[in-house]
């Protein structure tokens, strides 16, 4: 690995100013840039160790919703009863990132800030209307999570800036929301595609009221498709309206033929879990199903 | 040249003290300057868990963890699973199924299974497998490691009451 330096501040005011200086990299888990930096994608002169920021490690929820800092590990969101609960597709999402020991260290707002077309965290967030928190040397601002990013790793994020949390509003009753991905193998892979939504129900629990949709690893970023939410708002919960919404999300995608699959397979993947994804979060909008891990959740 | 730090950390019990580099990986700490040489060098990027270490608690890829980073932390490698002259229960079990060939993979996957059974005393063979999935090993084909796991848990006991919600 190419020398650098390295900082710890305790402050995000110390962060932003050290970040300033330019030729720098934020740390927060180093699963993406320890290993980029070995291969020399990236050589920074600087590595920026955000950990040790009170904002950057916070999780907290309330009943305006719920906030997780950037640097806060999958395994502590996976660990959070709230987000297994109320946002599920969050939980589903950090506990098929890489290994055990990969979401050990993991960010989710790492995930974000590679802005890797496949990051598995995105389109689950999209779904929950995730807003990025970003704090710079001209001050903050909050970008809404479907304009962050802006190519395969590029996103929004100017020179001194740093992603400080991801807010998540707090679902309304009768909502439910899931993320699943197609890979060849059962785990430790790369989403060839991947879906997120989220849905809100009537009190009947029959009719959709609300719906969002989030696909990654079909575009040159993920993609937010508010055509194919549109084919569920006002309209029963039923396997045809999925169908349409899934058709809907095909026509919204624009995949790239590579190792992982063809444009075509892309395509009809998308629809198949764009349906698959609603059945489950339906069902977790009427409680009658929800998060499952395959790895235990350790609470003693 | 960036100029060494020094980092204090638990490791296996016992406080050290060492120096290195920013671009050192713990896993190069460990190697290198503490010649704890059990920790092993795989892929370095962290898909083949050869290097796995327990870190305050949890288990990581200790080539993608930098040194400098492991300031004021406890680290446990697998020095530091053996009692002198005696193997733990989950090394016994490794050698008695035949769980390794080469044995490159072995460390890591036997800090994986000291980290699955301390939260999953009595873990399923989907959980096991799904836990130990960031471990690879060329040799074996996992069947008997997955025994050797299971053998542990077998060997470790039942759940104490109440400790992870009656399962």
């Amino acid at each position: 690995m190419h020398d650098f330096e390295y900082e710890c501040p305790r402050t995000l005011a110390d962060a932003v100013a050290i970040l300033a200086k330019g030729d720098s990299r934020p740390l927060a888990g180093g699963t993406d840039l320890i290993d980029h930096m070995r291969t020399g994608r990236f050589r920074p002169a600087l590595v920026v160790d955000v950990k040790k920021i009170p904002e950057l490690g916070l999780l907290e929820s309330n009943d305006k919703g719920l906030r997780i800092g950037a640097a806060v590990s999958c395994f502590r969101l996976q660990s959070s009863a709230t987000v297994r609960d109320q946002y599920s597709a969050i939980a589903d999402a950090v506990s098929i990132i890489g290994s055990v020991q990969v979401q050990s260290r993991a960010s989710m707002g790492g995930n974000l800030c590679t802005s890797g077309p496949a990051a598995d965290s995105a389109p689950a967030l999209l779904a929950l209307s995730a807003q990025c928190v970003i704090a710079g040397p001209k001050g903050n601002r909050t970008v809404p999570l479907e304009q962050f990013f802006t190519g395969p790793g590029k996103n929004v994020l100017q020179a001194g800036e740093i992603l400080v949390e991801i807010t998540c509003p707090a679902p309304a009753p009768k909502s439910g929301s899931n993320y699943r991905r197609f890979i060849p193998r059962n785990e430790m892979d790369i989403a060839v595609v991947g879906v997120g939504v989220s849905v809100t129900l009537d009190a009947s629990g029959q009719t959709i009221t609300a719906a969002r949709i989030g696909l990654g690893a079909v575009g040159p970023t993920p993609i937010l498709a508010t055509e194919a939410a549109k084919k569920l708002i006002g309209k029963p919960a039923t396997d045809e309206n999925y169908k349409a919404a899934g058709e809907a999300a095909r026509a919204q995608t624009s995949p790239i033929d590579d190792m992982r699959g063809t444009v075509e397979f892309r395509r009809h993947v998308t629809g198949v879990l764009v349906e698959r994804s609603l059945r489950e979060a339906v069902a977790r909008a009427r409680g009658e199903s929800k998060y499952h891990s395959h790895v235990r959740i350790p609470c003693c | 040249m960036s100029r060494k730090r020094v980092v204090s950390c638990t490791i296996n019990g016992s406080e050290q003290q060492f120096l290195c580099e920013p671009r050192q990986t713990l896993l190069s700490a460990l190697r290198d300057t503490l010649d704890m040489t059990g920790t092993k060098e795989g892929c370095s990027n962290g898909n083949c868990g050869a290097c796995t270490v327990v870190l305050d608690g949890r288990p990581v890829v200790s080539c993608l963890v930098l040194a400098v980073e492991c300031d004021g932390s406890r680290v446990e490698t697998i020095e530091g699973v053996a009692e002198p002259e005696k193997l733990a229960p989950v090394q016994n079990a490794f050698l008695e199924n035949a769980a390794l060939q080469c044995g490159i993979c072995t460390p890591g996957f036997i800090m994986q299974t000291q980290a699955l059974l301390k939260d999953n005393p009595n873990p399923t063979e989907e959980e096991i497998r799904f836990f130990l999935a960031g471990n690879l090993c060329r040799c074996t084909g996992y069947d008997k490691i997955v025994k050797a796991v299971q053998q542990t848990a077998e060997t470790a006991g039942a759940c104490k009451p109440g400790c992870c919600g009656g399962h």
